[in-house]
């Protein structure tokens, strides 16, 4: 299940949810993105998040959906926040259920790596001394291009 | 859609500095995306940085696309900056 949303998330009861996956079910990997203090800019305030209505979820589903064609999947779950985020707040969570670690982890950092520079989202950072649309990085593009 | 037009929407930094969220064009036979960015850059001033050093990236009907990939009527196409979420 994929979800946008501005509003907050429960990384506790997202994990719960992918725990009653079923019994073949033998580990989870998730992973938490949240906002810190320093990217572009130094003094990070919070973040302004723009995206791309309904493609957004088409191209993480497409994600998603090759995951599962590369490692076991038992289930997946993806939420990312929208709108204005101060700091510390979760942006992003990514939470798979495989028979095994192997499959779990690499199938999590898979769909993070690849949402980062396939999903159409925008990040503005948000300082004392103004905004700024962050720029995409290229170890961003380097990680993801190590899964192709 | 009946008419004879295609939606073209901006996005994050391409959004704020050509203060457009999106206008309309006309279709006409065997038009590009990358026509449209070409059209739209020669308008000068700000358009000129669809064509400049930054790459746009480009979407049509929502999913990924190329400077050749062709638009039509009823298409929406899109262009913006190289993505930063997660």
């Amino acid at each position: 299940m994929i979800s946008i949303q501005p509003g907050d998330f429960d990384a506790a009861a997202e994990y719960a949810a992918l725990r009653a996956s079923g019994a073949g079910t033998g580990a989870i990997a998730t992973f938490t993105g949240l906002v810190r203090d320093s990217g572009d800019l130094q003094g990070v305030t919070g973040l302004y998040l723009e995206h791309y209505p309904g493609m957004t979820q088409q191209v993480i589903q497409e994600l998603v959906d090759e995951a599962s064609k590369r490692w076991d999947v038992r289930k997946a779950r993806v939420i990312h926040r929208v709108g204005r985020l101060a700091l510390q707040d979760q942006i992003v969570f990514v939470g798979v259920c495989s028979a095994h670690r192997g499959d779990a982890f690499a199938a999590c950092e898979f769909i993070m790596d690849a949402l980062k520079t396939s999903a159409p989202f925008w990040k503005k950072e948000i300082t004392s001394g103004g905004e700024h649309w962050v720029e995409q990085k290229d170890s961003d593009l380097e990680r993801s291009q190590g899964w192709e | 859609m009946s008419d004879n037009t295609i939606t073209v929407r901006f996005f994050a930094r391409l959004r704020e500095e050509l203060d457009t969220e999106q206008l309309v064009i006309e279709a006409r036979p065997g038009l590009t995306a990358g026509d449209v960015l070409a059209d739209l850059a020669s308008q000068g001033g700000p358009w000129g940085q669809l064509q400049g050093d930054q790459p746009v990236m480009i979407a049509v009907n929502q999913a990924m696309a190329k400077p050749g990939s062709a638009v039509e009527a009823g298409d929406e196409l899109a262009f913006f900056p190289p993505v930063t979420g997660g």
